[in-house]
C-alpha cells in the first residue's frame, strides 16, 4: 500500500515533460515575453525603416546629402561676446566651439549666483522674522510661476532700454559718474576693470595659491591638536590672516605688478574705452536664470532643512553644543544629503535654460549653431543633431556627477 | 461651623481668588508681536528695516506708476501728452491690443466667441477630473470636450470630429467585448477597430465639408496670443499624462527590449533642452514624413511639447511606483490578477496618488515653457508682445505694461494650478492618519 502509494507520488512529482507548442507563445507567462519583445522589436524596425525611407525621399527630392563638411567652411558672420580668437573668417565649427563656451559661461556663471540666492532666500524663509520670510515667499512664488522666458526678456529690456547710453559717461564732465570709478552700466552692457598682469605678477599668484594650501594645513593641524590633547586653536582669523596677509605683503613689496585697467571715459569720443565689457544679453540671461532657479533652490534648501527633525537639533543642544557647531555638525550634513540632488537637477535646469539665450541674442551654442549656421548653411538635420549631442553630453556628464556624489554621501544601512 | 466660613478667624488667608491683571504692556497685543517677530535682536531689527526699505522702495516705485495708468489713449505718444512728463503707465495698449494678446492677429474677430465659449466649457470639462466629490457621469462631457473643443476653435466639417469619435467609441466597445479575454489581445484589437473606423469615416467625408460648414474653418496658423499658450499647455498635459504612464512602466518592465526603449528614450528627451525639439519640429520634423504629407507647425510642437513632458511625468511617476511597498505588488500576485489587473486595481491608483504633486509641477513647468514656441516664430502671447505690438508704431516702447500684464496673465494660472495641487494633497493625505 505504502509502496505503491511512494511510487504514485514520484510520477506525479516528476516535471512534466511537454513539448514546446506554438500557442505557449501568447497562453505560457514564461514565453509571452519574447512575443511581446519581438512585436516590440518588429515595430521599432519597421519605424525606424518608415522614417529613414521618409528621409532619404526627402532628401533626394530636396538635392540634399548628409554631410558635416560645413562644419569647416567660413562661417562669415561675428561674434561680440567670445572668450577664445574667432572672426568672420574662422569656420562655422570654431563657431560653434565659441558658442559652447559661451553656453559654459553662462552656465557656471548663473550656477554660482542661483545657488548663493536660493541658499539666502531660503534659509530667510524660514527666520523667525516674520516681514522677512513673508517677503522671501513672495520672491519664490512670483518667480516660479512665471515663465523664465518673460524674466529674461524682462531684464534684457531694463538693460537695454533703463540703461544709459555709453555717452552719458564720456567727457570730462559726464553726466554720470563711474562707480567706484571703475564701473560703468550702459545699455550695451556692464563695463569693468581689466587685471592688467606685469612682471612679477606670477609671483603674487603663485604666493596665494601658496597660502589658501596653507590654510587648510593650518585647520588640519588645529583639528588635530584638538582631538589629540584638546586643546582649542582660534580658526577663524588666524586662517583669515594665512589666506591674505603674504598675498598682500608680496603685492607691495614687488611694487604693485597687478595692474586694474579701469574703462576710460577720456580715451574716445564715442564709446568707453579699456577694461572689459560684459554684455546687455549675458547679463540678462545670468540675472535671470540666477534669480529664476534662485526661487527653486531656495525651496529645495528650505525642504531639506525642514526635513532635518527636531530632536536632531534637541540632542545636539543636549550635548551642550552651540547653535552654529548644531548647524555645521549635526543639521546641514543631514541637510546637504537631501539638498544636493535636487540642486544638481537645477544646475542641469540652468544649462538647458541657458538656451534661450536665442531670445535676447547670447552667442551660445543654439544661437550660433542652432541659428546662425544652420539659417546660413541650411544643414538643418546635422545642425539640430550636433546641437542635441551637445546637450546630451553636458547632462549626462552632470548627472553621473551626482550620481556618484549620491553614492557617497547614502546612508550606509546593514 | 456656619460662622467659621463666613468669618475666617485666619486673617491672612484669602477667600476670593484675585482677578487675572492684565499682561505688562510689553507682553501683550500689538507691541508683543511685534517685538518678537519683528525686533526680536539686533540683526533680525536690522533685517526688518531692510526688508521695509525694499517694500517701500517698490512700492512707492509701481504704485503711482499704476494708480496714474491711462487706458483710454490710442497711442504711446498721446498717452505722453496726457501724463504730461508725470509718471503713469500707458495701459491703454492692453485695452487696444487686448484682442491680438489673446487671440493673436490673425484669428478671426467675428468668430472670437469660439474659443471663449471653448474656455468656458474647458472648464466645466476639467470639474469632474479635479474634483472628485462631483457626480461621475460629468465625465461623459470630459470625454467629448477635446472634440468639441476642436471643431469649435478650428471650424469646419463637423463630420471630422464625430468621426474621430465614433473611432474611440468602437475602439472602447472592442476593448469591452474583447476584454473578458487577454488584455493584450482587446488592447490591439481596439486599435485596429479604431483605424478601420477612421480609414472608412475619412473617406465619407466629402471633400467640399469645411466649405459648406457651420463654423468657418480657421487654419491653425491663425491661432495665436495666449490662447496658444492654453491650447498648447492643456492638450500637451492631457495627451502626456497616458504616455508618461506607459513610459513609467516600460521602464520598470522586466522585458529588458522595452526596457532599454523606455529608458534610452527618456534620457535622451530629459538630456536635451526643449528648445532643441522645438527646432526639431520647424526645420527637421518634416523630413520625416512622407514627401507627399504636409503636417501643420501647430501638429509638429504638440508632438513635441507631448514627448517632452510625457519623458519627465514617467519619471515622476516611476517615483511613484518606486514608493510603493513591495508587499503591494506581491499581494495582487497572491489574488492571482494578471498584470494589467495589478497595474489597474492596486499599484497605479496608489502611484499615481503619490505622484499627483509632481505630475503638477511638471503641467505648470509645461505650461511656462509654451512661451517657448515664440522663438519658432509662433505668436504665442510672448511672441505677440514682442512682435507685432511692440514693432508696431503706435506702441513701440511700451514695454512694462505689455511684460507685466503676460507675467501677471502667467502668474494667475500657476500659482492656481500650485494652489490646486497643494488641497488635493491634503486631501488625498490618507496614508499618515
Amino acid at each position: 500500500m505504502s509502496h505503491g502509494d511512494l511510487s504514485f507520488m514520484s510520477t506525479l512529482t516528476d516535471p512534466p515533460k511537454e513539448q514546446f507548442r506554438l500557442s505557449m507563445l501568447v497562453n505560457d507567462t514564461r514565453y509571452r515575453s519574447l512575443t511581446f519583445q519581438a512585436i516590440a522589436a518588429l515595430v521599432l524596425a519597421l519605424a525606424i525603416w518608415y522614417l529613414g525611407n521618409n528621409l532619404i525621399q526627402n532628401l533626394r527630392a530636396a538635392g540634399l546629402n548628409i554631410s558635416y563638411d560645413f562644419l569647416g567652411d567660413r562661417s562669415g558672420y561675428d561674434i561680440n561676446q567670445r572668450l577664445i580668437e574667432y572672426d568672420s573668417q574662422s569656420s562655422h565649427a570654431s563657431a560653434a566651439l565659441v558658442g559652447i563656451l559661451n553656453t559654459l559661461l553662462v552656465a557656471v556663471l548663473a550656477c554660482i549666483t542661483a545657488t548663493i540666492f536660493g541658499v539666502i532666500a531660503g534659509v530667510l524663509r524660514l527666520s523667525n522674522n516674520w516681514l522677512v520670510s513673508k517677503l522671501m515667499a513672495v520672491y519664490v512664488e512670483i518667480f516660479r510661476n512665471i515663465p523664465v522666458l518673460i524674466w529674461i526678456i524682462i531684464i534684457f529690456t531694463i538693460m537695454t532700454a533703463v540703461m544709459p547710453g555709453a555717452k552719458a559717461y564720456l567727457g570730462e564732465n559726464p553726466e554720470r559718474e563711474l562707480l567706484f570709478g571703475l564701473f560703468a552700466f550702459t545699455n550695451r552692457g556692464i563695463y569693468a576693470p581689466a587685471p592688467v598682469w606685469n612682471d612679477g605678477s606670477m609671483i603674487v599668484v603663485a604666493v596665494f595659491f601658496v597660502s589658501i594650501f596653507a590654510m587648510f594645513a593650518y585647520r588640519r593641524y588645529a583639528k588635530k591638536l584638538l582631538f589629540d590633547t584638546g586643546k582649542l586653536l582660534p580658526m577663524g582669523w588666524p586662517s583669515l590672516a594665512i589666506l591674505i596677509l603674504p598675498t598682500v605683503l608680496i603685492f607691495f613689496l614687488l611694487g604693485q605688478p597687478i595692474g586694474l585697467d579701469a574703462p576710460d571715459p577720456l580715451a574716445n569720443r564715442f564709446n568707453l574705452r579699456g577694461g572689459i565689457q560684459i554684455g546687455a544679453p549675458l547679463i540678462a540671461l545670468w540675472f535671470a536664470l540666477s534669480i529664476y532657479t534662485g526661487a527653486f533652490i531656495a525651496e529645495n534648501v528650505r525642504a531639506g532643512i525642514q526635513a532635518i527633525s527636531k530632536g536632531q537639533f534637541e540632542a545636539a543642544a543636549a550635548l551642550g553644543l552651540r547653535p552654529g557647531r548644531v548647524m555645521n555638525l549635526v543639521v546641514l550634513p543631514q541637510a546637504l544629503r537631501v539638498i544636493i540632488p535636487p540642486l544638481i537637477s537645477n544646475f542641469l535646469n540652468i544649462t538647458k535654460n541657458s538656451s534661450l539665450a536665442i531670445a535676447v541674442g547670447y552667442a551660445d551654442i543654439t544661437a550660433t549653431l542652432g541659428g546662425v549656421t544652420l539659417n546660413q548653411t541650411g544643414r538643418a538635420i546635422e545642425c539640430v543633431l550636433l546641437l542635441m549631442l551637445f546637450y546630451l553630453t553636458a547632462s549626462l556628464l552632470i548627472s553621473m556627477g551626482m550620481n556618484f556624489y549620491n553614492a557617497s554621501v547614502k546612508l550606509k544601512e546593514r | 461651623m456656619s460662622d467659621k466660613k463666613n468669618n475666617n478667624p485666619i486673617a491672612f488667608v484669602a477667600t476670593s481668588v484675585i482677578p487675572e491683571s492684565p499682561p505688562p504692556a510689553r507682553e501683550a497685543g500689538v507691541y508683543k508681536w511685534v517685538r518678537e517677530n519683528l525686533f526680536s535682536n539686533i540683526p533680525n531689527s536690522i533685517l526688518t528695516l531692510v526688508a521695509i526699505a525694499v517694500v517701500y522702495n517698490v512700492l512707492s516705485n509701481t504704485l503711482p506708476w499704476i494708480l496714474n495708468g491711462i487706458w483710454t489713449t490710442s497711442s504711446l505718444t498721446e498717452c505722453r501728452e496726457v501724463l504730461q512728463g508725470k509718471t503713469g503707465a500707458c495701459f491703454s495698449v492692453l485695452a487696444e491690443r487686448w484682442a491680438q494678446l489673446l487671440y493673436g492677429f490673425k484669428y478671426p474677430e467675428e468668430e472670437y466667441w469660439r474659443p471663449n465659449l471653448a474656455l468656458i466649457l474647458l472648464f466645466f470639462a476639467l470639474a469632474p477630473v479635479l474634483f472628485f466629490d462631483l457626480p461621475r457621469k460629468l465625465l461623459g462631457f470630459t470625454v467629448i470636450y477635446p472634440f468639441l473643443a476642436f471643431w469649435l476653435i478650428w471650424g469646419g466639417s463637423i463630420l471630422v470630429p464625430i468621426v474621430a469619435l465614433l473611432g474611440f467609441a468602437v475602439a472602447a466597445v472592442v476593448f469591452q467585448k474583447l476584454g473578458k479575454g487577454s488584455f493584450a489581445a482587446s488592447f490591439f484589437g481596439a486599435i485596429v477597430a479604431a483605424l478601420v473606423v477612421w480609414k472608412v469615416g475619412g473617406m465619407l467625408i466629402p471633400d467640399n465639408a469645411s466649405e459648406t460648414a457651420m463654423l468657418a474653418a480657421v487654419p491653425s496658423r491663425d491661432l495665436g496670443g495666449f490662447m496658444l499658450n492654453m491650447m498648447l499647455g492643456v492638450t500637451c498635459v492631457s495627451l502626456s499624462v497616458p504616455l508618461g504612464i506607459a513610459l513609467a512602466l516600460g521602464r520598470q518592465s522586466s522585458m529588458p527590449l522595452i526596457k532599454w526603449i523606455c529608458v534610452v528614450f527618456i534620457e535622451f528627451v530629459r538630456g536635451v533642452p526643449l528648445i532643441t525639439l522645438l527646432f526639431v519640429a520647424s526645420v527637421m520634423l518634416s523630413y520625416f514624413f512622407p514627401p507627399d504629407a504636409t503636417v501643420d507647425l501647430f501638429l509638429r510642437v504638440v508632438i513635441m511639447i507631448t514627448l517632452f513632458s510625457a519623458a519627465y511625468i514617467a519619471e515622476v511617476i516611476r517615483g511613484g511606483l518606486a514608493a510603493l511597498p513591495k508587499g503591494q505588488y506581491e499581494a495582487a500576485d497572491s489574488l492571482g490578477l494578471d498584470y494589467p489587473q495589478a497595474m489597474r486595481l492596486i499599484i497605479l491608483p496608489q502611484a499615481l496618488k503619490i505622484s499627483i504633486p509632481g505630475i503638477v509641477n511638471v503641467a505648470v513647468g509645461l505650461f511656462k515653457d509654451t512661451t517657448l514656441v515664440s522663438v519658432i516664430s509662433m505668436f504665442d502671447l510672448v511672441g505677440m508682445i514682442r512682435g507685432p505690438v511692440l514693432a508696431s508704431t503706435e506702441w513701440n516702447g511700451v514695454y512694462w505694461e505689455l511684460l507685466g500684464f503676460a507675467a501677471a496673465l502667467f502668474f494667475v494660472v500657476c500659482y492656481g494650478i500650485s494652489q490646486y495641487s497643494q488641497w488635493l494633497e491634503r486631501r488625498l493625505a490618507t496614508g499618515h492618519r
